[in-house]
């Protein structure tokens, strides 16, 4: 695994390093270190970079990149990507600060929404894939998510392969107001749609996965893998404090404690994270591919 | 406690003059009918001008006004021979959200809608309409129910929201909204929704993926409530009134965007200024759409109903500049 964001910087020269640092909410005393966010414990950038934005202390997964991810998790030059070229409107005419954040968090990522897809082989398997990148608009799902999600669940129907999607983002695109409120729908009649196909439909929840997003596609995988201590939940913290007027439990609304109340089947650590998410897909491979036309 | 809202303080100061003038005029003591008859005629000008241009934040006051009607006066006035059912058969019944049998001009049907209290106490009995992750199971389970007997099924929506707390997070609110979403998205029975008050956000959406999905016209329907809006953008909940008409959350936007496939008028001022003339048409447009989607098959509605959510959303091929 040495070196494999390494190779990602060289792949991707558009992306500007210092500003995806922020994404993965560690804070650099200087270009050669690196602070947990958790901890604060510091590293050598190398050392956080090849222990795959684990704290080598505390064991704190930071934030990933969409096309990190896809690193981590695609055999090297299998990913083929599907739709690009699909852009956020401005519906409601949200204020025009929308479409500068907008603009800037394309050249900030390289992406053209918060979620990168495609098909990839992971570990020899096809897999249909979809990434959301944190680090655009907080991975929030408007219509442009939405669409996409929807359509690599479709894609993967039609083509009878496994559909994984990695989610990582606050909820609902506000600014999209009540047409991204109907994703939830649309995703969730998708995942539907895989189930009476009987194609399987894997979810990997990873830091944060709240709200509209958890609520959806991300609570209805046939199996649902989640990194360590991501937040995950529907209501934020900060709401719940308000409403019962009382500091929350340590632990609280993380992939620990809802393994613990039964809705996640797996926390893994990235490091382990494709080999058992190949391991899981190839259980179901066989019977899919009997099936495909 | 009957809400006033600030635009209707004149109307009501100038109904509770007339009021008072007609008393007087009843002694037969003085003839003030010409003066009652110009103050009438000025109250029905006043009327029109604050209630034809209402602001979103208008609206989502009317929306929560507590003379509303709630889910169980549409059940008590459309249908006959409701029998509430109770309980997800899991963990408990929540009275947030009230489901039952019942019957619509004289066919066996399952209705489900979000329970706001009438005041204080039954408020807190119904947890202001906020449902546990319970609520949903119960509405799942007996969705199901219809589904199974060839139901129709009505849903009102009315709710600030799904109940942010530790136990609701605790058995998974976020999955049980999630499931029923999914569910409703699979169901042969026709669906038809009508919000009526308050459709806050996922708690609403829970139980309103609808064949059709009906509006009254002064009900709101949000991603976000406006308070919530104006925290997060603004950090200071007192903005709501600049969020309101920002998030596009009036019916009138929500029909022209296509997320909603009726608006039934109100009443000038809001539903609970005429409450059976309110029934009446909310009778008359269930009745209408329940007919249309009788005429399909299970298989046509859960594909028309697919087809109709996946055209929403806006996608554009190049990118907006500001």
């Amino acid at each position: 695994m040495a070196g494999l964001f390494d190779k990602f910087r060289v792949n991707r020269p558009k992306v500007d390093q210092s500003r995806s640092d922020e994404t993965a909410r560690a804070t650099l005393p200087s270009d050669l270190w690196i602070k947990c966010s958790d901890c604060g414990n510091a590293m050598y950038r190398k050392v956080f970079q090849d222990n795959l934005k684990v704290c080598d202390k505390c064991g704190f997964h930071h934030k990933l990149s969409s096309h990190e991810r896809l690193e981590l998790l695609a055999d090297p030059g299998s990913f083929d990507e599907w739709d690009r070229g699909l852009y956020s409107g401005n519906p409601l005419s949200f204020a025009p600060e929308y479409l500068d954040k907008l603009d800037s968090d394309r050249k900030k990522t390289g992406l053209e929404d918060a979620v990168l897809s495609g098909k990839i082989e992971l570990n020899g398997l096809p897999v249909g894939l979809a990434i959301m990148d944190f680090g655009f608009r907080g991975g929030s799902m408007g219509s442009v998510v939405g669409e996409k999600i929807t359509r690599v669940l479709e894609r993967a129907g039609d083509l009878r392969i496994p559909a994984l999607v990695v989610t990582s983002s606050g909820g609902a695109r506000m600014q999209e107001g009540m047409l991204s409120l109907m994703q939830m729908v649309r995703t969730s009649a998708a995942v539907r749609r895989l189930n009476e196909l009987a194609v399987p439909y894997f979810c990997l929840l990873t830091d944060p996965t709240t709200a509209g997003v958890a609520a959806s596609f991300a609570a209805l995988g046939d199996v649902i893998v989640a990194e360590p201590r991501a937040i995950i939940g529907f209501a934020g913290a900060r709401v719940i404090e308000q409403t019962i007027r009382q500091k929350l439990p340590p632990g609280f609304q993380t992939s620990e404690f809802f393994q613990k109340h039964g809705f996640i089947d797996m926390v893994v650590p990235r490091a382990d994270l494709k080999a058992t998410l190949g391991r899981l897909i190839g259980m179901f491979s066989v019977p899919v591919l009997e099936t495909a036309p | 406690m009957s809400m006033i809202l600030e635009v209707e303080k004149p109307l009501l100061e100038l109904e509770k003059k007339i009021k008072e003038l007609k008393e007087v005029n009843m002694t037969g003591r003085v003839d003030l009918s010409s003066e009652i008859r110009l103050l009438e005629r000025k109250a029905e000008q006043l009327k029109r001008s604050i209630y034809e241009d209402l602001s979103a934040w208008d609206r989502v006051q009317i929306a929560r006004h507590s003379l509303r009607p709630s889910t169980t006066d549409y059940i008590q006035a459309l249908f006959t021979d409701f029998m509430e059912l109770h309980g997800d058969r899991l963990f408990a019944d929540d009275p947030a959200i009230v489901a039952g049998l019942a019957r619509f001009e004289g066919r066996a049907c399952l209705v489900v809608g979000h329970q706001k209290g009438k005041d204080t106490k039954d408020n807190l009995a119904r947890n202001f309409g906020m449902p546990n992750p319970e609520g949903f199971r119960k509405a799942g389970r007996l969705m199901s129910l219809g589904h199974r007997f060839k139901m129709p099924i009505f849903t009102f929506v009315d709710t600030p929201g799904a109940y942010p707390g530790i136990e609701a997070e605790e058995r998974g609110q976020y999955e049980a909204i999630a499931t029923n979403i999914a569910l409703m998205t699979e169901l042969g029975s026709p669906i038809v929704t009508l919000v009526i008050g308050e459709g806050g956000s996922g708690g609403a959406l829970g139980i309103a993926v609808g064949d059709r999905v009906l509006m009254l016209e002064n009900s709101v329907y949000s991603v976000i409530s406006p308070e919530g809006c104006a925290t997060i953008l603004w950090r200071d909940a007192s903005k709501a009134e600049q969020a309101a008409a920002s998030l596009g959350l009036t019916s009138e936007i929500l029909l022209r965007l296509g997320l909603v496939d009726e608006v039934l008028p109100e009443p000038l001022g809001g539903a609970h200024r005429d409450i059976p003339l309110v029934f009446e048409t909310v009778a008359r447009a269930l009745r209408k759409h329940l007919g249309e989607l009788l005429l399909l098959s299970p298989e046509e509605r859960v594909k028309q109903r697919y087809d109709k959510y996946r055209r929403m959303g806006v996608v554009l091929d190049s990118p907006l500049r500001a």
